[in-house]
């Protein structure tokens, strides 16, 4: 009976309270602000091959260091080659790369984080993995993993889903165990409800708004992180662009043609911020304990 | 409340020893044979032979994890191949460099993020606070490497104010050390003010819809003082839990910036280590200050027990 009845509120409630959400989303200012830098340069990266006619690695020496220019928009470096389309392409490396960090970031950490909070057994071995790789630099773990696995994309991939996943499951699991104590999921399992129902229909969608802003971040921080990684020569190697490498490159000849290295930290720090104003609105829509406000 | 105290410094044990033994993992999960890319491609097999045999890699794993502990009992984190040194001798040589970057930054940033997070908390949802989060927001946007080229051509190749590079003991010459550390400390801390400020206005801004503010606004107190006095009191317990964090991107943005700047810090051995493929070194570098974050996240959270009666649960 009281089952029903929470169900059948639960049922009315759930799609208006998500409405309500969006449309309070839909209002924020850093929201949107966010949102339209992200999909812009989302789309930019995407629509790559449609928006510049040159081959990103093609050289031109005749047309070597030419500054900014109609013809060259963001000039050319020591190889002649355009830096406008070196770093559209290189977008799609920086963003991609962040994407999947920031996803498998998220998948991973809810199931390492509602795991422990499920089991308890499972719960200190868990933790204190994930307090262990917390311990060291992000940065510094990034590098050693990337150094053993290799400079490739997927190395840096691996190498800061490795460093941001612990954050990750901590939320996921704080979230999950306030679910754990409270009465409705006794009663889910006095009704016969299974470890895994529990797990994903009950603990899974509680953790998603902290674990949605989390990511959100981890998306910025990846963008970062693979830039510094590929400016260290540990990320992904050349001749493909991404910032972080083009800068690197640029950063030898930066006194005589400081248009090489200009253009692809632009993106780098238009991109991160753009996901930074979207994690923040996030924050304040879904999570309540933030939303007083004066 | 001791209870609480033994609890946490017995966790920290299990996390020590999985430190270890990650950074154990880190070569002998190099792809193929250890020895070989150590070595190079090109290397000649008694030199890949010998690489085997310094690093015991023709040992059982098991027996390879056992030395490895019996090592780190007795205070020996490997050596590197690259400076026939151990690894404890290379870092302590460069260790200052490092912990006066960080130091200073760190110095910068708390004085500069906190007071930018309490302005832009107290004067919420007005030009001011619109001003220091749009800064705060692009200090933790803007990547510290770009920044500090940027920097470097601006302040060093073109004004002329500073050096673009190098590296000034402070012992020998502490305003050149000085003066060989600001831009690099400057720069690491835009970061960790952006991250402060936003981390303080958060707390301030939760703290000031708290009760025990409206009581003290309610009493007769200025704006000011219930600012001042209770709610700061209360965000002192988060910036506290912001030191661990900023220590952490302190030694991080180091790795980049010192190769920026060729400064001789750890973070240079680092990179360098790992472009020589100088496993050893990296791996030794990578367990000492995985040990130092152990205890020092280990301090912070005892700190926040002592300072939150509400953390004291059992």
């Amino acid at each position: 009976m009281t089952d029903l009845a929470v169900g059948a509120v639960a049922g009315t409630l759930a799609p208006r309270r998500q409405f309500v959400l969006l449309r309070r989303l839909a209002a924020h200012r850093s929201f949107q602000i966010g949102l339209v830098l992200v999909v812009l340069l989302g789309l930019a990266a995407i629509f790559a091959p449609l928006l510049t006619s040159v081959d990103p690695s093609a050289m031109k020496v005749r047309f070597r260091f030419r500054p900014p220019s109609a013809a060259f928009p963001f000039g050319t470096d020591n190889f002649g080659r355009d830096i406008f389309t070196r770093v559209l392409y290189g977008a799609r490396v920086s963003l991609w790369i962040g994407l999947v960090v920031a996803v498998s970031t998220g998948i991973l950490g809810a199931a390492i984080g509602i795991l422990a909070a499920q089991f308890h057994r499972l719960d200190s071995i868990l933790m204190r993995c994930m307090d262990a790789l917390m311990s060291f630099p992000a940065i510094l773990l990034a590098l050693g993993v990337t150094a053993a696995l290799g400079p490739r994309m997927e190395s840096v991939i691996v190498a800061l889903t490795v460093a941001y996943v612990p954050a990750g499951a901590r939320i996921v699991r704080a979230s999950a165990l306030v679910v754990r104590e409270l009465d409705y999921i006794a009663a889910a399992r006095i009704a016969g409800a299974s470890n895994a129902r529990i797990m994903i229909r009950h603990m899974l969608p509680n953790s998603v708004s902290p674990l949605l802003v989390h990511v959100t971040f981890v998306f910025a921080y990846a963008i970062l992180a693979e830039a510094a990684l590929s400016f260290l020569g540990v990320g992904v190697p050349p001749p493909t662009a991404s910032w972080g490498n083009i800068i690197a490159e640029g950063r030898d000849y930066a006194t005589e043609a400081w248009w090489v290295m200009l253009f692809p930290g632009l993106g780098i720090t238009l991109s991160a911020l753009g996901l930074n104003l979207v994690g923040d609105g996030l924050r304040d829509v879904l999570d309540p304990r933030l939303s007083w406000r004066g | 409340m001791s209870r609480l105290i033994a609890v946490r410094v017995l966790q920290a044990v299990p996390v020590i020893l999985i430190v270890s033994v990650l950074a154990f993992l880190l070569i002998t999960l190099l792809p193929g044979d250890p020895a070989v890319v150590i070595a190079g491609d090109q290397a000649s097999p008694e030199a890949i032979a010998a690489v085997r045999h310094n690093l015991g890699l023709d040992k059982p794993l098991i027996e390879q994890l056992g030395i490895w502990f019996i090592h780190l009992v007795q205070g020996n984190f490997g050596s590197s191949l690259m400076l026939n040194q151990s690894v404890l001798s290379a870092m302590g040589e460069r260790l200052p460099v490092t912990l006066s970057l960080a130091a200073l930054s760190i110095l910068i940033t708390l004085p500069v993020g906190i007071f930018a997070g309490v302005i832009a908390a107290y004067y919420r949802q007005t030009w001011v606070d619109t001003l220091v989060m749009t800064l705060a927001l692009i200090g933790v946007s803007a990547p510290a490497f770009w920044i500090a080229i940027l920097s470097i051509l601006f302040f060093g190749v073109y004004l002329r104010w500073l050096p673009t590079s190098g590296y000034m003991p402070f012992l020998q010459n502490p305003a050149l050390w000085l003066r060989s550390l600001v831009l690099p400390a400057l720069i690491l801390s835009l970061f960790q003010i952006g991250f402060l400020a936003r981390m303080t206005r958060s707390a301030m801004l939760e703290a000031l819809g708290q009760d025990f503010v409206r009581t003290a606004r309610a009493k007769g107190l200025s704006e000011w003082k219930a600012v001042g006095k209770h709610a700061f009191r209360n965000a002192l317990i988060l910036i506290v839990t912001a030191i661990g964090i900023l220590l952490s991107t302190a030694i991080g943005g180091s790795v980049v910036l010192e190769q920026v700047f060729a400064l001789p810090g750890v973070g240079r051995l680092v990179v360098q280590g790992i472009l020589a493929r100088d496993y050893p070194l990296v791996q030794g570098v990578m367990l000492i200050y995985g040990f130092a974050f152990v205890l020092i996240n280990l301090a912070v959270d005892l700190l926040y027990t002592l300072l939150d009666p509400r953390v004291r649960y059992d």
